[in-house]
């Protein structure tokens, strides 16, 4: 008990740093765990990156914090103490909190321009999106991002007809006007060429300081290349955190990748 | 004074029955007639009185001929000859009157209405012979008549019975007839006996006989007589028979909501594997199970014109030609439309749908519009009462054991066949299956063609409840996707509680709300589950965090 | 910059921008002037007379028009298959119903100034609580949009709030069309059980059987639609539309985006239905009769090909579709009624295998039309891929 009473305290002060306040999470499936007393903390501004073999838990975790999943217990706050746990999608979206999916999801029948303007933040209700008319900082809003994913030439192209490294640049976009502090950013690298890679990762960087960003990645090359705290997950639980090459170095993390 | 003047009656009645019981077998035919011409001719005695008297002596005698000479006498044509006083039954025929004669029955040529005499009757008597005739099939040779007397008499208790009762219960040999004549005589008895203690054993024998009619009887007691000892009694039996009632009334319901249920599990199981197992929407299948039910038809019309004989088997030999014949059409929707539109549940949904229509048309312009009559083989029709007014019908019993065995057949199919195994991995990973060497093309169209082969063997059994028509289809297909919907997609055995529970639930409201409201209600706690758990009752997953 | 950026709209741009709505609102001026003179002013013996009753069923075709419309916007725009449509229909048609049974006053077979005649026969003392109201014309306009609405809404929230959507809720859209079929079966439910309500005598005092009431209701019916369509074109050329769209190819994605997707559903279906309930008050005067037969789960999938044929996703495509389906109907029930079925099976299976975009995406004379609307919104390409569901399982 005092062991409880001592943790939860300076967690608590914690909190009201933190953008994201993981503690004692839990998710299971028909018995399968897939968090199990899941605890983490991300600082605002901070870039990070959410390694750990398939099944770890990272879609899930992210899954919680979005408000597509129920935790069966454990505590998700945000930006100081925001109860995350009892939100559903929208609200957690409007609170400031971006997802990429691990597919890229983009409106394939709307222009890459109508993505972004679709992901322009507020407008959010019915009435207000019938009543919508764009203004010109709007405009200009669209075109900076499109500018920063290099899609101002696709602007009116169907986002469909993208490649799948430009639907995943889209994607990012459609976050960043959203204007969210926190963006939780689900493999953004898969299918992409080196060089997007490597510009992705750029992207990211530059995006983390203003607002934190949450990603998750297989690909080792681009985690170096993000050069930010690695938390590894395993079996639902938070494995080692720290460098890359520290946790490269963790005994038990080398043993849960080469093991298998 | 009523009841003195029946006593003599009763006496000859008793004496006549007791010449009947003890020389029955030995008595000459001779000697058997002519008693019964006496007592013939005892009808057209001088009194009103007299005349009921030989009314309840000719019926207590139970010959074989007295229940026509009192259908006759009741309809007023019984006729005395003027000459001698014989007694004929006459029918008019123009001018003259055919006769026959009562006591033997032969032909007696025709006479004029000069020459006869009609015996006469009046309300008193009719009433006699009405309640004689009652009691008369107590001693039927036919056990159902017997029965069908027994409850009659039940009925309206009347102390003239008695002795045909107890003539009846000697001579009984059908075990379950007796118990009820038993009873009736206890009836009778707790109606019309004499002393508090022969009213006591009665309501003891009828507290052991729960139906409406001991119900209705004991609570009458109750009421009429009003505190005393037997009312007492009576109260306590009427409770005693309430509960049995109220037990019986439920299992009753129970039966048919599971006849109700194995019915919707039959047109359903085949939706859970195209739907559930494939994702595909067959809004023809309801279509389907009407093929079945035709191809029932037709098989038995070739049974009927080449081997009459053997027509019991008919519908054993349906089964497998109902299913070849659904399973088929289902494999040529299947080649033919569906993989086509693999994906797309929607457009799935449409194109099965005017496909529907087409089947529809077709069979109408092959069979016409109207209901087609498919007959039950012997051992499946007829029924038995067990209790309390609870019939069991042999055809619903059968349907639902039926049902049961069909489901257990899928099940086997699924887990324990190779074509199984090849099913569930085309569906959990098509590519894998595919590049595993599974033909999924191939695995497609058999799975489907055993959903659809599943519904023409629900034909088969729905052949046997309901109409023929080409509209057959239509009526179980909403009722089926509810089924699958709130039993939980892609599972079985949800498909088996989701059928059972729908069909229990609509029975057990049809009492309160009717047959309509039921099914409306039914529909409506549908709409409002599948809010609550849109994946029904056993979701494949069970992420019920997610909602 | 060598791009386009898309244009802020101004006015009424949503309508300009559209060729086949262009050709359709013209196409509606057009009879809205042509067949009160060719009926009313031409005389009977001229070849350019179009006669009584085929105003009636051109009033009927449009009637049809502004539901396969409801139904579009729906299912073309926010991928929602409602198979139970038509009940909307019918409540719309009914609240009509009630309102020229009142108006029938004492001129009924029993004579009786307040009950109508179904009531009189069925011993009812008096009006059923659910029936005051209707004998004001406003009362009962109101309610041809508010009944539907209000249970589209109530459905509507049930359903979407709980994520039921694809073919989950096509089958419970059936299953509610199926239970107020056999309810308005029932004679104690006080709207004329089987028979339904007929024998319908004036509206806002015109004899329905005149010339003139009948190319009224045309012209009423015709405009109506005209201004449903620009009801629907603003829909779905706002920004809300816009998002519809996204809900129906990508609905998580628009969730995470903070889009209260159950809102939008809830409020396209709501006015999906209300339409169609206007539809259905427009329908009932015209035909004479509204009956139980109208809930038929059969009547609403045949919306549904209307504007599959026509081509889902464009809002004219479903009027051209409902138009031709239903000539061809009274065509061929006409002619060949047994090729019917035949033909309207056909129908459903042709067009979902090889006209997935419908007539006007497929016919050459079409394709130009829609790749001319250069103006965004694109919205949508009809079926060129499915919509995507959820799949039973996942």
């Amino acid at each position: 008990m005092a062991m409880v009473q001592a943790t939860m305290r300076p967690l608590g002060e914690v909190d009201n740093d933190s953008i994201l306040y993981l503690d004692g999470v839990s998710v299971s499936f028909d018995g399968f765990k897939a968090l199990n007393n899941l605890s983490f903390v991300v600082d605002p501004g901070e870039l990070r990156a959410i390694i750990g073999p398939n099944g770890a838990g990272k879609t899930t975790m992210m899954d919680v914090v979005t408000g597509k999943t129920r935790p069966d217990e454990g505590r998700v706050e945000f930006n100081g103490g925001i109860d995350l746990t009892k939100l559903d999608e929208a609200r957690i979206a409007n609170l400031g909190i971006g997802r990429k999916f691990q597919k890229p999801t983009v409106f394939e029948f709307h222009t890459v321009f109508r993505n972004l303007e679709l992901a322009l933040k507020g407008y959010r209700g019915v009435l207000d999106s019938l009543l919508f008319r764009r203004g010109d900082d709007q405009q200009a809003r669209i075109e900076e991002v499109l500018e920063t994913i290099a899609l101002t030439r696709a602007a009116d192209m169907e986002a469909g007809s993208l490649s799948h490294g430009q639907k995943q640049w889209l994607e990012i976009g459609m976050l960043l006007m959203q204007d969210p502090e926190l963006l939780l950013v689900d493999e953004p690298a898969a299918g992409m060429t080196d060089a997007e890679t490597e510009q992705t990762a750029v992207l990211l960087k530059r995006i983390a300081g203003r607002r934190s960003v949450v990603v998750v990645e297989h690909d080792m090359e681009f985690v170096k290349a993000l050069d930010c705290r690695v938390t590894v997950l395993h079996e639902g639980s938070v494995l080692a955190e720290g460098s890359l090459e520290r946790v490269q170095a963790d005994e038990q993390v080398v043993e849960v990748y080469l093991g298998r | 004074m009523a009841r003195i003047s029946t006593l003599p009656s009763r006496l000859a009645a008793l004496g006549i029955l007791l010449t009947v019981l003890l020389g029955g077998a030995l008595a000459a035919h001779a000697q058997d007639a002519r008693d019964f011409d006496a007592l013939v001719a005892g009808l057209n005695a001088k009194s009103f009185k007299a005349k009921i008297k030989a009314v309840d002596v000719l019926a207590a005698s139970g010959h074989e001929r007295a229940a026509e000479v009192l259908t006759v006498f009741l309809g007023g044509k019984l006729f005395a000859r003027r000459s001698d006083g014989r007694i004929f039954m006459t029918e008019r025929s123009g001018g003259v009157y055919l006769l026959t004669d009562a006591v033997t029955g032969a032909d007696a040529g025709q006479a004029s209405g000069k020459k006869l005499r009609k015996v006469r009757l009046n309300n008193r008597v009719r009433v006699a012979i009405r309640t004689a005739l009652g009691g008369l099939t107590l001693l039927s040779p036919d056990p159902a008549k017997r029965s069908a007397a027994a409850d009659a008499v039940f009925k309206s208790p009347n102390a003239g019975f008695l002795p045909t009762l107890e003539a009846a219960i000697a001579r009984e040999t059908v075990e379950k007839i007796k118990i009820k004549l038993t009873m009736t005589r206890a009836a009778v008895r707790l109606k019309t006996g004499k002393t508090d203690e022969i009213k006591l054993a009665a309501i003891g024998t009828l507290s052991d006989l729960a139906t409406p009619a001991s119900r209705a009887l004991l609570a009458g007691v109750v009421h009429a007589e009003g505190g005393n000892a037997i009312s007492e009694a009576a109260a306590e039996a009427l409770a005693d028979i309430e509960r049995k009632l109220a037990f019986w009334n439920a299992v009753g319901n129970i039966f048919q909501g599971l006849s109700l249920g194995s019915v919707l599990l039959l047109a359903a199981v085949g939706l859970a594997i195209t739907f559930g197992v494939m994702g595909v929407i067959n809004m023809a299948h309801g279509e389907l199970v009407m093929l079945g039910a035709y191809t029932t038809f037709v098989i038995q019309e070739i049974f009927r014109t080449h081997f009459p004989g053997l027509f019991d088997w008919s519908i054993i030999v349906a089964l497998p030609c109902a299913f070849a014949v659904s399973g088929a059409f289902g494999i040529a929707i299947e080649r033919g439309i569906i993989r086509y539109l693999y994906g797309r549940p929607l457009e799935t949904l449409l194109a099965t749908w005017g496909l529907s229509l087409i089947l529809q048309q077709l069979v109408r312009s092959i069979f016409g519009p109207t209901n087609r009559e498919v007959g039950s083989p012997s051992w499946m029709s007829g029924s038995m009462e067990i209790a309390g007014g609870f019939v069991l019908t042999f055809n619903r019993a059968w349907i639902i054991l039926f049902s049961l065995l069909v489901l257990a057949a899928l099940i086997v199919v699924f887990k324990k066949t190779a074509f199984g195994l090849q099913m569930r991995a085309v569906t959990q990973n098509r590519a894998m299956a595919g590049s595993m060497g599974i033909r999924t093309g191939w695995v497609d169209a058999m799975t489907f063609g055993l959903g659809a082969g599943i519904a023409g063997v629900a034909g088969v059994a729905l052949s046997q409840i309901d109409n023929v028509s080409p509209n057959l289809g239509q009526a179980y297909i909403i009722d089926s996707f509810m089924v699958v919907v709130f039993g939980g997609v892609g599972n079985l055995w949800g498909t088996l509680v989701g059928a059972f529970t729908l069909g229990v639930v609509n029975k057990f409201l049809e009492p309160f709300a009717g047959a309509v409201l039921a099914k409306i209600l039914v529909l409506v706690v549908i709409i409002l589950f599948i809010q609550k758990r849109p994946r029904g009752l056993f979701a494949l997953r069970g992420r019920a965090v997610e909602n | 910059m060598n791009r386009a950026v898309p244009q802020r709209r101004s006015g009424f741009s949503f309508l300009l921008t559209d060729r086949g709505g262009q050709i359709l609102l013209s196409v509606l001026l057009v009879l809205i002037i042509a067949v009160p003179v060719l009926n009313l002013w031409v005389p009977e013996s001229s070849p350019f007379h179009v006669p009584t009753f085929v105003v009636s069923l051109l009033g009927k075709y449009l009637a049809f028009a502004l539901l396969a419309l409801s139904v579009d916007l729906i299912w073309g725009f926010a991928g929602i298959l409602s198979l139970g449509h038509g009940a909307f229909f019918a409540l719309g048609g009914y609240a009509m119903g009630m309102h020229l049974m009142r108006e029938i006053g004492d001129r009924g077979v029993y004579g009786n100034p307040i009950l109508p005649d179904f009531m009189v026969f069925l011993n009812w003392k008096e009006l059923p609580w659910y029936w005051f109201g209707f004998d004001m014309f406003w009362f009962a306009m109101l309610m041809v949009v508010v009944v539907p609405g209000a249970l589209a809404f109530l459905f509507g929230w049930l359903a979407f709030r709980s994520r039921v959507t694809g073919v989950y809720l096509s089958i419970i859209t059936q299953a509610l069309t199926f239970a107020l079929m056999l309810a308005f079966f029932r004679n104690d439910m006080g709207f004329g059980g089987n028979n339904g309500l007929t024998d319908f005598k004036d509206v806002l005092g015109f004899n329905l059987q005149s010339d003139a009431t009948r190319v009224g209701l045309f012209v009423a019916t015709a405009l109506l639609l005209a201004l449903s369509y620009a009801l629907c074109r603003l829909i779905v050329t706002s920004r809300l539309g816009s998002v519809l769209v996204a809900i129906r190819d990508a609905e998580s994605r628009t969730r995470f985006l903070g889009y209260r997707v159950e809102h939008y559903q809830l409020f396209v279906f709501t006015v999906s239905a209300a339409l169609a309930g206007i539809a259905g008050a427009l329908y009932v005067p015209q035909v004479g009769i509204i009956n139980p037969s109208e809930f038929t789960p059969a009547n609403s999938i045949e919306i549904v090909i209307w504007v599959a044929i026509g081509g889902r996703g464009t809002l004219y495509g479903a009027v051209l579709g409902a138009v031709i389906v239903n000539f061809a109907k009274t065509y061929l029930t006409g002619a060949f009624p047994d090729i019917w079925l035949y033909f309207l099976g056909a129908m459903f299976v042709l067009v979902t295998i090889f006209l997935p975009k419908g007539l006007v995406g497929t016919l050459p004379a079409f394709p130009s039309l829609s790749r001319k609307s250069a103006a965004k919104p694109r919205h949508v390409s009809p079926g060129a891929r499915p919509v995507r569901q959820a799949a039973p399982g996942e």
